[in-house]
């Protein structure tokens, strides 16, 4: 058993509860400074949930329960995914050996019930969006276990908490396997050049156009758990890249973690500014070449 | 072992009776269903006890055949596949009586059931026989008892086509295994399987059996390039049967690898990574091919043959950890590749009985022409949504408890790994993702069109949920599905007494508790995630408390009147990822675009026919059967020509004899 339960603990998925949807606030505001605007407030998403969650819902008369449970689902699987993640340097509440499939197949449960879903509507735009995630993200997930089963090797760790624990050393692999991340990141987020979150074409879409048909409460809970989703892999990057923590009092520690979760953000917010999104046909070839970057960095350690 | 005899001639007892009974189809189904359920209960006794307290159970006898002996045991890894057998067949049949019944009341089924009879009991006894004799006796009327029940529907030509698809597969299997069987037993004296294990084999002796195991064990259970008779037979036999033939028929090829493999002392480098290499292959084109299929029934197959890839990539990590000399990756591997080996049993027979349900309702398998079945039949739509997050390997279910397994299994290998078997365990690791990735397209596809969304198009019937007996099972297995999921810890201490037999002479001493360890965490997480859902459900309900939700259409960016028509179909869901393995599917498009400004009447059609059977099979037989033509001229339909034949063989033979 690595790492025994502390109370601080707690405080990881207390942080991730309560900033998860600052980073969206972050990005936007990033975005709105390169375009020369002053953008909406940082907190705009806090004050979106809070109005949601007052709202009623509307729902088709085509859908069945699976609609009402979507949203149910993918917010129960992020919040568990909290109870594998660890924070700067505290292991988190579980942690065990091989933990990180679980919490990688958590996000697959969320993405069947959305896909789900969104087929519940029986809309041709909510097909297509569910049609081309599947397909994304079954090319993301190889790149993010072999980016995982390198760290796990480097570290000779097992567990998500005690392989971040341990300080990063730069070599040419971990640039490779941090490549790999950000780009699994920018994916599974639904970030450009993926996916557009403000296209106002629904034919482009691909995350937003699957819960285009909720609304209230539920609409809440899938903004909410698409932040924390967030969060929880934008944790891991941090957690690869961060230096040697463990000798650091742990208000440092938090500092340095916050400040790169908000730094990570910000790049997401360049990285928009930027460049477009891709064409749909290129997609896969940079979801392939994240899993060969993965897979490079991990038959480089070998030796 | 007394009780698991009874319950083979209870089999065949009642399989004879349901066969007597022609004119009254009621009672034929229910002697039968009876038969199969009292015969699985006395069967189970002995195999979960043997899993309990590891003691094996035998019977010898002497028997007339040559080279036969009546030996039969019941050993922890005979009992680990017996259990699932049991348990699929009971179900199955009881279904089938639910099934039939409710296709044609009246139809004869008398032969069915017989056939289902002898298949049941030829299935344990090829997992109870220890002699190869008395084995291939038992292998040999499965195959041709499950050829009757393919066939079952002999007056349609696809029917027969698929029967005789199967046949050729499954003799072509037998013919690798009768040399192995002899290449074994010359060099053991013995046809005895405990004999065979002392069998002193020479390094190429070892690779002939062992390919040649591979070869004929590969093709009944479904290995890529061997599986091409499986999309054929699942989808035309009757459904019931293609759940006992996919749940558990094909695993009996995963015995006999598992059992020849085991009584050699420790099998060569190369088998692990052939294993892995076969199962990545078996598993990634398994599931593309199923994505690009649009008959339900077609898609499940090919579905198994993914799930077939899955246990081999297990079986293969145990394999390279024996070779490792790591007792920690050969126990999670050979742990992760049996449990799935029930896992997939319970799910799989859950689907072909889910998939059988809605063909009893809707007369069609074509998903396209299919959709919002859930509202119309809650239960066959549950326990089919159970199904699919189960074979999609996702938590809180049993998939993922097997799938776990495995990575664990992988990642515990690759701290330590060499180059080579590095790359051999991160392949098993990415090919799992992409396996798990894909199942999780094909599966929102096959649940999403079928049971979501409004009906493609009118049924002559109403569509009616079926009736208890076949509600029931497809419940059964769906409560199992969770059980096991739920219950992980307990699934791999079961497994502990199998894995033993296959780690040699690996010191296993504590590892199975380390084992353990995380996976009762993983329950208890899995727990959590099913409390965290309820919790979730709760503050949603107190958030819309007093709060009247609207119903209304389903918003369609501005277009006022969708229609059903327009909604996403089978084929335009999974198009982007066919398109983009285009190379590997070569899916056939036929498309008539709709002419002109005021467009009506298009059309297009997409068929994606096997690869193995178009680029392998067809040529390699064609060929075949060219090169053999000249000697039809032997053949001449003329009884003289034939006794002349007869007379000369027996001349040659007695000349040689007496030289």
């Amino acid at each position: 058993m690595e790492g025994a339960m502390k109370p601080d603990s707690i405080i990881n998925i207390a942080l991730a509860l309560a900033l998860a949807p600052l980073l969206q606030g972050v990005i936007s505001r990033v975005k709105a400074v390169f375009a020369g605007r002053i953008g909406q407030p940082l907190l705009q998403l806090y004050f979106d949930l809070a109005r949601l969650s007052r709202k009623s819902a509307v729902y088709s008369t085509t859908t069945t329960w699976i609609f009402r449970a979507g949203p149910i689902v993918s917010l129960a699987c992020t919040l568990s995914a909290l109870l594998v993640m660890p924070f700067a340097g505290i292991p988190s509440v579980m942690s065990f050996p091989a933990d990180l499939i679980l919490l990688v197949y958590l996000f697959g449960l969320m993405r069947f019930f959305t896909v789900a879903a969104a087929l519940d509507t029986g809309s041709a735009f909510e097909g297509m969006g569910a049609s081309r995630e599947v397909l994304f993200s079954a090319l993301a997930e190889p790149a993010l276990l072999l980016s995982l089963l390198y760290v796990s090797r480097t570290t000779g760790r097992l567990s998500l908490s005690g392989m971040l624990a341990q300080a990063s050393v730069v070599t040419p692999g971990l640039i490779l396997v941090l490549a790999a991340l950000a780009i699994v990141y920018l994916c599974e987020n639904a970030r450009i050049p993926f996916d557009d979150p403000n296209t106002h074409l629904e034919l482009t879409m691909i995350h937003e156009v699957m819960v285009l048909d909720h609304s209230g409460p539920d609409l809440a809970f899938i903004l909410y758990a698409a932040s924390l989703k967030m969060w929880v892999l934008g944790a891991i990057i941090v957690g690869m890249s961060a230096p040697a923590i463990a000798g650091l009092p742990w208000w440092l520690g938090y500092l340095l973690y916050l400040a790169g979760m908000l730094v990570l953000a910000a790049l997401v917010g360049v990285v928009e500014s930027g460049m477009a999104r891709l064409r749909l046909v290129r997609v896969p070839q940079l979801l392939v070449a994240a899993c060969t970057m993965a897979g490079l960095a991990f038959v480089l350690v070998l030796r | 072992m007394s009780l698991l005899l009874a319950a083979l001639a209870l089999l065949l007892a009642s399989g004879i009776a349901a066969a007597a009974l022609r004119r009254r189809p009621g009672t034929s189904s229910a002697v039968a269903a009876i038969g199969t359920v009292a015969a699985a209960v006395l069967g189970l006794i002995p195999s979960v006890r043997v899993l309990v307290d590891g003691a094996a159970v035998q019977a010898h006898a002497a028997w007339q055949m040559p080279f036969g002996s009546l030996a039969v045991a019941v050993d922890p890894l005979t009992a680990w596949f017996l259990a699932p057998i049991l348990l699929l067949s009971a179900l199955s049949a009881v279904y089938g009586a639910g099934y039939f019944r409710a296709h044609d009341p009246h139809a004869s089924t008398s032969m069915a059931w017989f056939w289902f009879q002898i298949l049941v009991a030829s299935m344990v006894m090829v997992c109870i026989a220890r002699n190869a004799v008395l084995f291939l006796l038992a292998w040999e009327t499965m195959a041709l008892s499950s050829f009757f029940l393919v066939a079952h529907d002999k007056h349609k030509p696809e029917v027969r086509r698929a029967a005789w698809t199967y046949m050729v597969a499954t003799y072509l299997g037998t013919a690798c295994l009768l040399p192995m069987f002899l290449l074994l037993g010359r060099a053991s004296g013995s046809l005895d399987f405990p004999g065979l294990s002392g069998a002193h084999l020479s390094p190429g002796m070892t690779t002939a059996v062992l390919v040649l195991a591979l070869i004929g064990f590969g093709a009944k259970a479904g290995v890529m390039p061997a599986h091409v008779w499986l999309p054929e037979a699942h989808p035309v036999a009757p459904s019931h049967v293609s759940a006992l033939m996919s749940g558990v028929m094909i695993k009996t090829g995963i015995y006999g690898l598992v059992r020849v493999a085991g009584l050699l002392n420790a099998p060569p480098v190369w088998w692990g990574v052939a294993l892995v290499f076969l199962g990545i292959v078996s598993g990634v084109l398994g599931v593309l091919f199923a994505l690009a299929q649009h008959d339900l029934k077609r898609l499940l197959a090919y579905h198994s043959v993914e799930n077939i890839g899955i246990i081999l990539l297990g079986l293969g990590v145990g394999w390279v950890g024996v070779s490792l000399n790591n007792p920690a990756v050969a126990a999670l591997g050979f742990a992760g590749g049996l449990l799935h080996v029930l896992n997939h049993a319970l799910f799989k027979g859950l689907l072909f009985l889910g998939a059988g349900s809605v063909l009893t309702a809707t007369h069609t398998s074509e998903i396209d022409h299919l959709g919002g079945l859930l509202r119309k039949m809650p239960v066959t739509g549950v326990t089919f949504l159970i199904g699919a997050v189960a074979i999609c390997g996702l938590p809180p279910l049993n998939g993922f408890v097997s799938e776990f397994v495995i990575y664990a299994g992988s990642f515990t290998g690759a701290l330590t790994a060499q180059v080579w078997s590095g790359v051999v365990l991160a392949g098993v690791v990415a090919a799992l993702a992409l396996i798990g990735g894909l199942a999780v397209a094909c599966f929102t596809k096959a649940f999403g069109v079928v049971f979501l969304g409004e009906p493609r198009a009118s049924h002559a019937a109403p569509v009616r949920e079926s009736g208890r007996l076949m509600t029931v099972p497809m419940a059964v297995l769906a409560v199992c599905c969770t059980a096991v999921g739920l219950a992980g810890p307990a699934a791999l201490v079961a497994v502990t007494r199998p894995v033993a037999l296959l780690t040699g002479r690996l010191d296993m001493h504590g590892v199975f508790a380390h084992a353990v360890a995380p996976l009762v965490k993983v329950s208890a997480l899995s727990l959590t995630l099913v409390v965290v859902v309820a919790l979730v459900a709760v503050v949603r309900w107190r958030l819309l408390a007093g709060r009247a939700p609207a119903a209304g259409p389903t918003w369609d960016c501005g277009f006022s009147r969708p229609t059903a028509r327009m909604q996403y179909t089978a084929s335009s869901f999974a198009q982007p990822i066919t398109d983009l393995f285009a190379k590997i599917l070569h899916t056939r498009k036929v498309l008539v675009a709709p002419p002109g400004y005021f467009p009506s009447g298009g059309r297009i059609e997409t068929e994606t026919p096997d690869f193995g059977r178009e680029r392998i099979f067809d040529p390699l037989f064609s060929a075949a059967s060219r090169a053999l033509h000249p000697l039809l001229r032997i053949q001449q339909g003329h009884a003289q020509m034939y006794i002349l034949y007869v007379i000369i063989a027996l001349v040659v033979m007695l000349v040689w004899k007496v030289r």
